[in-house]
């Protein structure tokens, strides 16, 4: 057993059921769980993440330290490789582009092996970057179809996204087991075999498990508590969502309530995604914010043409040709090399 | 030192890439010979004027720290954090994806876990968290968080100087966290502590004093040059007489000192000879030496920023004291990245000279405009595009050659295609090594960063071991023999790794072949190339 992965676990199911408990009936603390936590929750996360990206933002960059990942800008028969040795603010951007929104990085990943205990291979390993986009464009996914319920009326990007994420019902599910189901999106069930896909891993591949901490699992079973009751609640528990949209729409328009008939799974996973955004900002989680501030990524190649100035630069003790003539004139001179002052001239 | 180190495939059979047993934190490191280098000479620390000179040694279990050494890192960790945002952000946002893991040479090589890049930076973090960061304090341990403890200050000593800052890493990283910048933040904490390793420190005293890292005096330089002189006598008939901190000439070189001292770099630096010569007879160009300005490398960057900046501030001021046009600097990996990325930011601008304009061809290098420092490669190319170097490649025709990028000028600079535009235009027989291995994934020599040191051979041939296994590559299947790169250290280090891995396989600049091509005027018929020996044809 892991003591990371077994901590994080064990956390998540306690949260999951603190919420749950409490907002029985009977328990009474519906208020807490709907509306304290969610809006402490949001204030955590709003002021967090903009504390930690000024925090960084206050850091220098005294050097431009750009990675070079190609052929520079040189005489005039040579090909620049312009996005990944950029000499453009343009093509820093599509530089960035195409690291955030592609993960052109990863896309380069390589397995190494020792064939035979001898020879060094480098193979292709694309199943990371699959499973990173996986997971990411999943999730953005289903935060995007979750904005049906804090807007009114819901946006047409919203519901086209739902229509697409949803187009592939019938393909996934057998005909007996849709009726009384409604449709299946894909970005849940996506979401939930990328995180496992991440989570397993980080259990099996040796290097992986040794670097990994508690704060490696923990936002992934969060996330899995996250979606699985998410997935429950609509395709198994048939939730009043009248009354969930009564109370998240409470909460964007600042006049919150907890009305009727909200089920207390609902306040656990809305506990779950409180906890999710309270920890993100002190947390790996921040990569969201810190990937656009990475210095070797985000400036250009060019610093033989384009001069970066430090912003603490200060003058240090150096030895002066001065002294240094002071240190060897004798030997300069008879070794017959040229002095500005001659030995005589000294006394 | 050779009948003490491990054979090669003893080495490779120890390699266990699957790290089991206790987690990191628990296992202490052990500082094993032969993977360390010595301590600093407290003469060399104390001639830069750095704290807490004294005599020490990493196997005792005193090492002889200031009182407050805890409060002194710490307070440098912040200061650093403000300074360098690099620093800051990267200490923050790593998820431990391990993409990083099998990308390091020295991860390749020693299977130790501990030189994962993330690893090595998460030796790091753990006190960042515990010192800077609210979860950190929290949680301690379960948040990746522990204090600083004589251990801690032993591990990072001992895997901060098993990285060479090659940043192949950092190519591979989806946020391109720089492993090298970890080192370097690193190794400045270590030096607040007199923590350095001699090989660095001794070298950067010299470097201060002599104006080179071996320490070769003026007139030392000379006479070494002078010794070339004759070689090139002998071997070309043709006499060369390189001047030296001449006022008024064309262009200032600097190169690295390695090149003046030991073999295969000698060669590299009669290749500078014969084409300034050759230069200066054509076309009349005049290009001068200076013995004050008489290193281009810098371990001070192996020190710290302060460091780099006091060592490399000698080529703009001897550079303005000649009144020179522009700068031009010779083969060599770090060198080229403190050129690149630093010089102009320390000690620039360089308003007192011109924008580099190649004379003879009328090339303007607007890659250089601020700078004003061009590489040799890309005079060279510039040249030979446009026919001003009379050359005969077939010269070189009993090398098969590939080409080792350095570290520094693929990732730190993109000088890529140039080197190897001079190679295909003055040997005929070029093959490249496997694409994962050269250009920006190129490996390091494993000796970069001031561990070319003797007392570490195991390290550094087991982070050699990427580099010669895809030299191995070629050499089996083209039969290839020599090794071209652009880089001092490389013609230091790999020599050994080579004898080490792939005994068949020779070291070499590429100014030493571009030189034994090159046709001078008036030389004799030359029977040998610049190492003596026999030309192809030439065998009897």
């Amino acid at each position: 057993m892991n003591k990371n992965y077994m901590v994080s676990l064990i956390a998540v199911i306690v949260l999951f059921l603190i919420a749950y408990v409490g907002t029985q009936q009977g328990a009474g603390l519906q208020v807490l769980f709907g509306i304290i936590v969610p809006y402490l929750a949001i204030i955590l996360f709003v002021v967090g993440f903009a504390r930690r990206v000024m925090g960084w933002s206050r850091s220098a960059v005294p050097f431009r330290i750009t990675t070079t990942c190609g052929q520079q800008s040189s005489l005039p028969w040579f090909k620049q490789a312009k996005i990944d040795n950029p000499s453009s603010t343009l093509a820093v951007i599509i530089r960035m582009f195409l690291e955030i929104v592609c993960f052109r990085s990863l896309f380069r990943n390589t397995r190494m092996r020792l064939s035979g205990g001898t020879r060094m291979t480098h193979q292709m390993e694309l199943f990371l970057w699959i499973g990173a986009l996986a997971f990411h464009y999943a999730f953005f996914a289903v935060v995007v179809r979750h904005l049906r319920f804090f807007t009114e009326p819901v946006p047409i990007f919203v519901t086209l996204l739902e229509q697409v994420d949803g187009f592939m019902r019938i393909e996934v599910l057998y005909d007996i087991v849709q009726a009384g189901l409604p449709g299946v999106y894909m970005s849940g069930l996506v979401l939930l075999a990328a995180v496992l896909y991440l989570f397993l891993r980080r259990v099996f591949i040796p290097q992986v498990r040794y670097i990994s901490l508690a704060a490696d699992f923990f936002p992934l079973f969060l996330i899995v508590g996250i979606a699985l009751s998410g997935i429950f609640m609509r395709y198994f528990a048939k939730v009043d969502i009248v009354a969930i949209k009564e109370l998240t729409m409470g909460l964007v328009t600042f006049r919150p309530s907890v009305p009727e008939g909200v089920s207390a799974v609902f306040f656990a996973h809305m506990f779950l995604v409180s906890i999710l955004l309270a920890y993100f900002p002190f947390s790996k989680l921040m990569h969201l914010g810190g990937v656009f501030l990475s210095p070797t990524r985000n400036m250009t190649g060019n610093t033989r043409q384009v001069r970066h100035v430090n912003p603490w630069n200060y003058p240090v003790k150096v030895h002066t040709y001065d002294e240094y003539e002071d240190d060897f004139r004798e030997k300069m001179v008879e070794a017959g090399l040229p002095v500005v002052k001659m030995p005589e001239e000294q006394a | 030192m050779a009948d003490e180190l491990i054979k090669p495939d003893e080495l490779l059979s120890k390699i266990d890439h699957r790290p089991s047993g206790a987690g990191w934190m628990d296992t202490p490191v052990d500082i094993r010979k032969g993977m360390y280098c010595y301590a600093a000479n407290p003469k060399s620390v104390d001639t830069l004027g750095l704290p807490n000179a004294r005599a020490w040694n990493p196997l005792e279990e005193d090492w002889k720290l200031p009182e407050n050494w805890q409060q002194i890192i710490h307070d440098g960790f912040r200061e650093r954090l403000d300074k360098f945002r690099s620093f800051k952000v990267y200490m923050d946002i790593c998820v431990r994806c391990g993409a990083c893991a099998d990308k390091c040479h020295f991860f390749i090589g020693t299977g130790d876990p501990k030189n994962m890049p993330v690893l090595r930076a998460e030796l790091l973090r753990s006190i960042y968290r515990n010192d800077f960061t609210t979860a950190g304090k929290i949680l301690g341990r379960l948040g990746g968080a522990r204090p600083m403890t004589l251990d801690v200050l032993k591990e990072w000593w001992y895997y901060l100087f098993q990285c060479t800052e090659c940043r192949r890493c950092s190519v591979f990283c989806p946020y391109g966290i720089d492993t090298a910048e970890i080192t370097i933040m690193g190794r400045e904490l270590l030096n607040l502590l007199g923590l350095n390793i001699d090989w660095i420190a001794t070298p950067v005293a010299n470097c201060y004093r002599t104006g080179n890292h071996l320490g070769i005096q003026p007139h030392a330089f000379k006479d070494m040059l002078d010794f070339f002189v004759e070689d090139i006598e002998e071997i070309t008939g043709i006499q060369v007489d390189p001047p030296y901190m001449e006022k008024g000439a064309d262009i200032l070189f600097i190169t690295p000192s390695g090149d003046v001292f030991a073999d295969p770099g000698t060669y590299t630096c009669m290749g500078y000879m014969l084409l300034f010569h050759y230069l200066k007879e054509k076309y009349g160009l005049r290009i001068t030496w200076s013995t004050y300005a008489s290193e281009g490398g810098n371990f001070g960057f192996f020190t710290s920023h302060e460091t780099m900046k006091r060592l490399n501030s000698k080529m703009y001021a001897e550079a303005k004291r000649l009144g020179v046009k522009w700068i031009l600097g010779g083969e060599c990996g770090h060198m080229w990245r403190v050129i690149s990325q630093y010089m102009d930011t320390m000690n620039g601008p360089a308003d007192f000279l011109e924008e580099p304009v190649n004379p003879i061809t009328g090339t303007k290098f607007e890659n250089a405009s601020s700078t004003k420092m061009v590489h040799i490669s890309e005079f060279t190319a510039d040249l030979i595009k446009h026919g001003k170097l009379e050359l005969d490649p077939s010269r070189n025709d009993n090398k098969i050659v590939t080409f080792h990028d350095s570290c520094n000028p693929a990732r730190g600079m993109g000088l890529l295609d140039e080197p190897r535009y001079v190679l295909e235009n003055v040997a005929n027989n070029f093959y490249e090594m496997p694409a994962n291995t050269i250009r920006e994934q190129t490996f390091c020599c494993g000796s970069g960063a001031g561990l070319n040191a003797g007392e570490n051979m195991e390290l550094r041939m087991a982070g050699g071991f990427p580099r010669a296994n895809a030299v191995k590559h070629v050499h089996e299947e083209f039969g290839v023999n020599m090794l071209a790169c652009v880089c001092a250290i490389d013609r230091a280090a790999l020599p050994a790794s080579m004898e080490y891995w792939v005994p068949e396989v020779d070291v070499t600049g590429l100014t030493e072949l571009v030189a034994n091509a090159l046709i001078m005027p008036g030389e004799k018929e030359r029977e040998t190339d610049l190492r003596g020996e026999p030309l192809p044809g030439m065998e009897e």
